[in-house]
């Protein structure tokens, strides 16, 4: 118990003196997940809209793909991602193994699927009618997939929660494709696992309330977003 | 109400629509025809293809087989239906507006077909003003009740000023004083901007009150079509009837004929009517509501031109506004529609005695199979 009150202690401690260490680990996890989560809706939220909105052969398929792909274990995308960057793989030649360029890639891939996922269910819910009503008023396709996906501007902002959410958190892959390498690749994640087995406890808790409060963080401001538009 | 030039080439029309869903056909009409300036029901009971036909005119849907031309062009690629979608403008039965605020709602349509930002401040301000709602405009859409959002979604589509109105039950979701005072300014507006309308009901009220011709669409097909007084006077059968309720449906056997003059068996009591159908046959006799008089006892000492008199009861008496339906039964049932004036001063009440009449002229007679 005393090891957890010291834990939270430090953590307070690091916060408050601005620990340069424990922010430059803090910021890198911040852009490295956040590149991952935009570099995802950017390709996501398209792809979702797609998969929502059209009827296509084998749109079955791809749906449950996706909805696997939603729990996607990140060792296994590590796994994957890192067969690919090294030294003698296909993608060998770019030399991105062990670098946060690595981390984010892996990191992509664990949160397409929850993007495309949390995106094809927002667009399902619109009435069907509001299309037929929005391209009567003149709208090309492209115009009225616009439309609809402003339309559900509100539960897409799940998919982005639900994305950054899960990439931040993660480390199995991180681990894997990006060393734990201080000063280069160790972000919050990871630097718990190795503070955890070197018996650094306090120090392992102090990093996972600050992952917490940055998770929160971001999520308090995104649901703010939300639920303020919802009630007005 | 507007003349249609209906001697004049269409304005759009359709030839040999199919529309099947799972292969049930829910439409399969021959032709259609949509002229300028005119207002043109379409009416039918619930499952006819009423909606199926305004989708497909106005190619939301692609038919299965058939061609919708307009301006007496084919539309055939998707560049022509966004051309044909840039001309129309389509009301639906829900409001369906976007979860923004009012006049982003309006003048989204505007927005799509690029009309520049002076025209589209106008445009809206115009429509927003004369459907009463002007002062709604930074609102949200969700927060509006029933009719503000249908006035909201009527002023998007009056703002576009289309060359082709089409709307789908508008008023259907409203409740009735809401609904009656928009149907008010619905019809000014239709009668002061004269835009050709094609309006999907099936309320006879609606039909009568704002078309200048009507088809009656049932089974997916048309299968009458004409003014409101030649629909709802004398339906072409007894289905159209039924759904328009247009009068008195009575059943019964001609039992003698004499020169145009036929002498109806219904019951124990014998009607008069204008049909050159043979004695023995069977016969469907509709009798509007409006042209059934109700009269006093003793009628002896009145000279009428009505050839049928039905001494009876009063069996029901319902109000609807000004006007009071009295079921008659005279043998069987026969209903009147007559004015609530007239019902007060002569004091009716349901079991009273009275006498229908009804002239021999005024009762539609169709052979039944």
């Amino acid at each position: 118990m005393d090891m957890i009150w010291d834990g939270i202690k430090q953590a307070f401690l690091l916060l408050i003196h601005g620990d340069p260490q424990v922010l430059q680990i803090a910021w890198l996890s911040l852009l490295i997940s956040g590149s991952a989560t935009l570099i995802s809706l950017s390709i996501g939220i398209p792809l979702g809209a797609v998969l929502g909105l059209t009827r296509f052969p084998g749109r079955r398929f791809v749906v449950s793909l996706v909805n696997t792909g939603m729990g996607l274990p990140p060792v296994v995308v590590g796994l994957i991602v890192s067969m690919f960057l090294w030294r003698n793989g296909p993608l060998g030649i770019l030399h991105i193994m062990y670098t946060p360029y690595a981390m984010v890639i892996a990191q992509f891939i664990i949160a397409l699927p929850i993007v495309v996922g949390f995106t094809m269910a927002a667009t399902q819910s619109l009435d069907p009618k509001l299309r037929l009503q929005i391209t009567s008023l003149g709208a090309s396709r492209v115009q009225l997939g616009w439309i609809l996906l402003k339309e559900a501007r509100l539960p897409l902002l799940a998919a982005i929660m639900a994305g950054f959410g899960a990439i931040i958190s993660e480390v199995g892959a991180s681990m894997m494709v990006g060393g734990n390498i201080f000063g280069q690749t160790r972000v919050l994640t990871t630097d718990i696992v190795g503070e955890n087995s070197k018996g650094e406890f306090a120090y392992a808790i102090a990093l996972s309330v600050i992952l917490m409060v940055l998770v929160y963080a971001v999520n308090f401001i995104l649901t703010m977003v939300q639920q303020r538009s919802k009630v007005r | 109400m507007n003349q249609p030039q209906t001697d004049t080439a269409p304005l759009m029309e359709a030839k040999d629509l199919i529309v099947a869903y799972s292969g049930q056909k829910v439409l399969d009409l021959p032709s259609i025809q949509v002229f300028q300036n005119e207002v043109l029901g379409i009416i039918g009971p619930n499952g006819s293809g009423k909606t199926t036909l305004l989708l497909c005119l106005t190619r939301l849907i692609k038919p299965q087989t058939g061609i919708v031309s307009y301006h007496g062009t084919s539309i055939l690629d998707g560049k022509a239906v966004l051309q044909l979608h840039r001309q129309i403008a389509v009301v639906f039965q829900e409001s369906l507006l976007l979860n923004n605020s009012v006049w982003d709602n309006v003048v989204i349509g505007l927005k799509l077909r690029k009309v520049k930002p002076k025209e589209i401040k106008a445009r809206a301000e115009k429509w927003l003003e004369r459907f009463g709602i002007a002062a709604l405009v930074k609102r949200q859409a969700r927060t509006l009740s029933s009719g503000e959002a249908k006035r909201t979604s009527l002023a998007r589509a009056f703002a576009l000023q289309p060359e082709v109105l089409f709307l789908d039950e508008p008023f259907t979701a409203l409740d009735g004083p809401t609904r009656q005072e928009l149907l008010e300014d619905f019809k000014s507006v239709l009668g002061e901007t004269r835009i050709t309308t094609v309006i999907v009901t099936h309320d006879r009220n609606e039909a009568l009150a704002l078309t200048d011709r009507v088809g009656v669409i049932i089974g997916g097909n048309i299968v009458q079509l004409g003014t409101p007084a030649e629909v709802f006077s004398s339906p072409a059968n007894e289905e159209i009837a039924n759904f328009i309720e247009a009068g008195n449906i009575v059943h019964g056997v001609v039992e003698t004929q004499s020169e145009g003059l036929a002498l109806v068996r219904v019951g124990e009591r014998q009607i008069e009517v204008c049909s050159e159908l043979p004695a023995g046959s069977r016969v469907i006799l509709l009798i509007p509501y409006d042209d059934v008089t109700i009269n006093l006892p003793p009628t002896d000492t009145i000279t009428t031109s009505a050839r049928n008199r039905f001494p009876g009861k009063v069996v029901k008496l319902f109000r609807t506004g000004s006007q009071v339906r009295v079921t008659i039964n005279c043998g069987f049932h026969l209903t009147a529609l007559i004015t609530r004036k007239s019902a007060e001063e002569m004091g009716l009440r349901e079991g009273m005695e009275v006498v229908a009449m009804v002239k021999a002229v005024s009762i539609h007679v169709l052979a039944r199979h």
